[in-house]
């Protein structure tokens, strides 16, 4: 044990904590402080770093333990979030190997791009609280990887969303990004929603959302009777399997799986720091580390649906990256593959492949999507047909992008490679093992690893080679500053070395990940009792698939690489020739799978309109109608009660009046205001008096 | 003792019975009475008082005469033909600032205390 549980707790703590400290001092007086702020945020986003880089050293290189696991609730230094007789919902911090690497990846790529966006927001009117966006998102960010139950995993998930709204519409004074992160934050809720289901029905099978708890209770099969639960008429092993599918539909829309992935693209609208970092390495990627957390409690046939998921995003991505000249729709695009490959490597039971696979491309990612954005700040636009023989005069920004573009398109000796080349051999098992439709997997990934390599190399040679295609822009361009090319080279040293290898040889087995982050059991089949292929079939299958994947990805590779240089860069053959022969095909990937339309204006929106708009004539009509008929019925016994009122109340109070009026009518004739009158009577009086008195 | 109605005062050279002073003093009452009552013109209604003040002052100096009371009698007469002048005077005031308001002397025009 590297640290005492206390140290531990307050250092996991201060992680997330210190950069929601900066989010809060940069959002109250980011903009009287001296630079913006700038400093505020990037110190917190370090301490964050160093205190990762510091449980890191320790635990994963100190003790290089695969079983190592940190549970505060084990040492107990949990705290009740909610505290009721038999509702106890315990909160705490849970760490394994995993959590740390992730931690680390995060806190480091954060870093880099907190430095680089100093340069690249420069001069921006809202710069201070665009570093309180950061801060805050790292919070979030942070505290979904830290946390130890799927209740909190859910409520940083909904944090980090919010993070990622006000970050796609940081610039909303145009047209285009407010929309953009209303879109991003509409799809989210979608599978979010979703998600909480999946959630409600997990507490209902295991009565607790800690991750080791849950994971024991369903290993140790204790589920309540189906009859006194809801979804009675659903078995346990049904039950469970809806559960994963709900909890991965988080998964789909946050880390932009079909059919869920439209907001991505549309999320490039957000400043470039921020699509390397939400959009590329950390957000779209706690999707991906969710699977990976709640990996036991997924049934082979929820694990079927997320291998098939990943597969259809993995090629859909891929393709549409084929066609779009936009330099980051490309990237978000490639992002999207590459989270779909990510899926199909957990799906396929590649537990480390895909987990590897998520912390190589972060890296390489960022450091892709910060080259756009040096590219994007030198030419000002964000079109490839704008650019072209950049490689003069950027070169640090040349070199670092086609370190990383390597290690996207997984060529042997650089991180992606080592993890991508996983992802394949364990979809091809998958078949092997399986037989049938289980051969989709590896063949969407084989195909999609042909087009990565054509997209990459394309964006590469349309970006950086050949002759400039706008002279003007061309003659303006300049190498960015070393704020922002020294966290490139860091970002492509982790694309090189991030294998923790350089031979392209090495036994898998033995790799720093997969030796640190072994697959854990399937709760789920210790739970319902299922059979288990052993371990030594699956490092049988996995050894065999492993010389043919590492093959046909090379090969594809190859392809890829020679088709796009003879396209795009000695230009033998037409781009637009191609497309004109692949016509329908074209405009099938143009137009996006038609996804948007699907939901737009003439599809599911449009629909919903149509139904809301005979809500609406049903409210207006037939809901306000029993409303205003209540409305006239006590309007009219009202009415009644004002007759009553009005003739027989104060008829009571009037013929009161009417009464004293006559007699006083009668009494007032002797006031005559003549004082003779007056005088008569008393002497009329007096006389009276006087004779009946003697 | 004898009875104020059938006394006879000696001693002066005025001989008589207290009644004919009342009748003349009753008389002079009825007068002033109808004078107040029947005249419209404020002034004749001062004067009818002015004849009531005095049938009033012939009572007193009578009873005080035939009654043997000293000169009470006499003395509240005076006090009385003190008063009606004053009287007279707040009267004839009065009368002067209605005949600025009404526009005539007529005491049955003067009712609007009625309304």
């Amino acid at each position: 044990m590297p640290f005492a549980d206390q140290t531990l707790l307050t250092m996991g703590l201060a992680i997330f904590l210190v950069p929601l400290l900066a989010f809060t001092v940069l959002i109250h007086f980011g903009s009287r402080l001296p630079k913006g702020g700038d400093w505020v945020a990037q110190a917190g986003i370090v301490t964050s770093a160093v205190l990762a880089l510091t449980i890191f050293w320790n635990v994963i290189v100190g003790l290089y333990d695969p079983g190592w696991t940190w549970w505060s609730a084990e040492a107990g230094l949990s705290w009740n979030w909610i505290d009721l007789a038999d509702l106890k919902l315990p909160v705490g911090l849970y760490l394994d190997n995993l959590s740390v690497i992730m931690l680390t990846m995060v806190t480091v790529v954060a870093s880099c791009i907190f430095f680089f966006s100093a340069g690249y927001m420069h001069g921006d009117p809202k710069y201070p609280r665009f570093f309180a966006y950061l801060s805050y998102f790292c919070f979030a960010m942070l505290g979904l990887v830290l946390v130890d139950n799927l209740l909190f995993l859910f409520i940083f998930w909904e944090l980090v969303g919010v993070g990622s709204y006000l970050l796609i519409g940081f610039f909303h004074e145009e047209e285009e990004p407010p929309r953009a992160s209303l879109k991003a934050f509409m799809v989210n809720r979608v599978g979010d929603v979703l998600f909480l289901l999946g959630i409600i029905i997990a507490w209902q099978l295991v009565g607790t959302l800690n991750y080791p708890a849950m994971f024991e209770a369903l290993a140790a099969g204790n589920f309540p009777d189906p009859a006194s639960r809801a979804f009675s008429s659903l078995s346990n092993h049904q039950l469970l399997t809806l559960s994963g599918v709900l909890i991965f539909c988080g998964a789909i829309s946050k880390s932009a799986q079909v059919p869920l992935h439209t907001w991505l693209p549309d999320a490039m609208a957000g400043p470039t720091p921020v699509s390397a970092l939400i959009h590329a390495a950390t957000m779209v990627a706690a999707g991906v580390f969710m699977v990976g957390r709640m990996y036991p409690w997924f049934t082979p046939e929820a694990l079927m649906f997320v291998a098939g998921i990943g597969a259809v995003t993995a090629l859909v991505g891929a393709t549409m990256g084929l066609v779009s000249f936009d330099i980051k729709k490309v990237l978000a695009y490639s992002t999207m593959s590459q989270l779909g490959y990510m899926m199909l490597g957990l799906g396929v039971g590649g537990f480390v492949a895909g987990l590897f696979h998520l912390i190589t491309h972060a890296f390489f990612k960022a450091c892709l999507f910060l080259g756009s954005g040096s590219v994007i700040h030198a030419v000002h636009s964000q079109d490839m047909r704008d650019m072209g023989g950049l490689r003069k005069k950027m070169p640090r920004t040349y070199w670092t992008f086609l370190l990383a573009t390597l290690a996207l398109a997984g060529v042997p000796c650089f991180a992606g490679y080592y993890s991508k080349d996983q992802i394949v051999a364990n979809a091809l098992a998958w078949g092997l093992s399986h037989g049938a439709a289980h051969w989709v997997p590896f063949l969407f990934a084989s195909v999609g690893a042909f087009l990565t390599t054509f997209y990459m190399f394309r964006l590469v040679f349309m970006t950086f080679h050949g002759a400039p295609q706008n002279a003007e822009k061309y003659a303006h361009a300049h190498e960015s500053p070393a704020l922002m090319t020294i966290p490139l080279m860091i970002l492509a040293g982790f694309a090189l070395l991030g294998g923790g290898t350089m031979n392209p040889l090495a036994d898998v087995d033995h790799l720093w990940f997969n030796e640190l982050v072994p697959a854990p059991a399937s709760a789920a089949a210790a739970g319902l009792g299922l059979a288990v292929e052993s371990a030594e079939d699956v490092a049988h299958h996995l050894h065999s698939a492993h010389y043919p994947a590492l093959f046909t990805s090379l090969l594809a590779i190859v392809a890829g690489f020679l088709l796009a240089r003879r396209m795009y860069l000695v230009k033998s053959t037409d781009p637009a020739a191609v497309t004109r022969r692949f016509g329908p095909l074209y405009g099938l990937v143009v137009n996006k799978y038609h996804f948007d339309d699907m939901y737009g204006d003439r599809g599911l929106v449009g629909g919903l309109k149509q139904v809301n708009g005979a809500l609406a004539w049903f409210d207006r009509n037939i809901v306000d109608g029993v409303v205003n008929a209540v409305g006239l019925a006590g309007r009219f016994i009202a009415f009644v009660m004002g007759l009553f009122d009005k003739y027989v109340i104060d008829g009571l109070v009037n013929s009161m009046r009417t009464l004293t009026r006559l007699c006083s009518s009668i009494f007032r004739l002797a006031q005559t205001g003549n004082a003779r009158d007056y005088l008569t009577w008393t002497l009329v009086g007096v006389l009276i008096l006087a004779f009946w008195l003697a | 003792m004898v009875s104020p109605q059938d006394a006879v005062v000696v001693g002066s050279g005025f001989a008589g019975s207290l009644s004919s002073y009342l009748v003349v003093s009753g008389g002079l009452f009825l007068l002033g009475v109808t004078c107040v009552l029947v005249r419209r013109n404020a002034l004749y209604v001062l004067m009818g008082v002015e004849l009531i003040l005095n049938s009033a002052n012939l009572n007193f100096v009578a009873f005080a005469r035939f009654g043997g009371y000293g000169m009470d009698g006499q003395m509240v007469a005076l006090f009385v033909v003190i008063l009606a002048a004053a009287e007279a005077a707040v009267a004839l005031a009065i009368i002067m600032r209605v005949f600025n308001e009404f526009g005539s002397v007529d005491v049955t025009r003067t009712d609007s205390l009625r309304d």
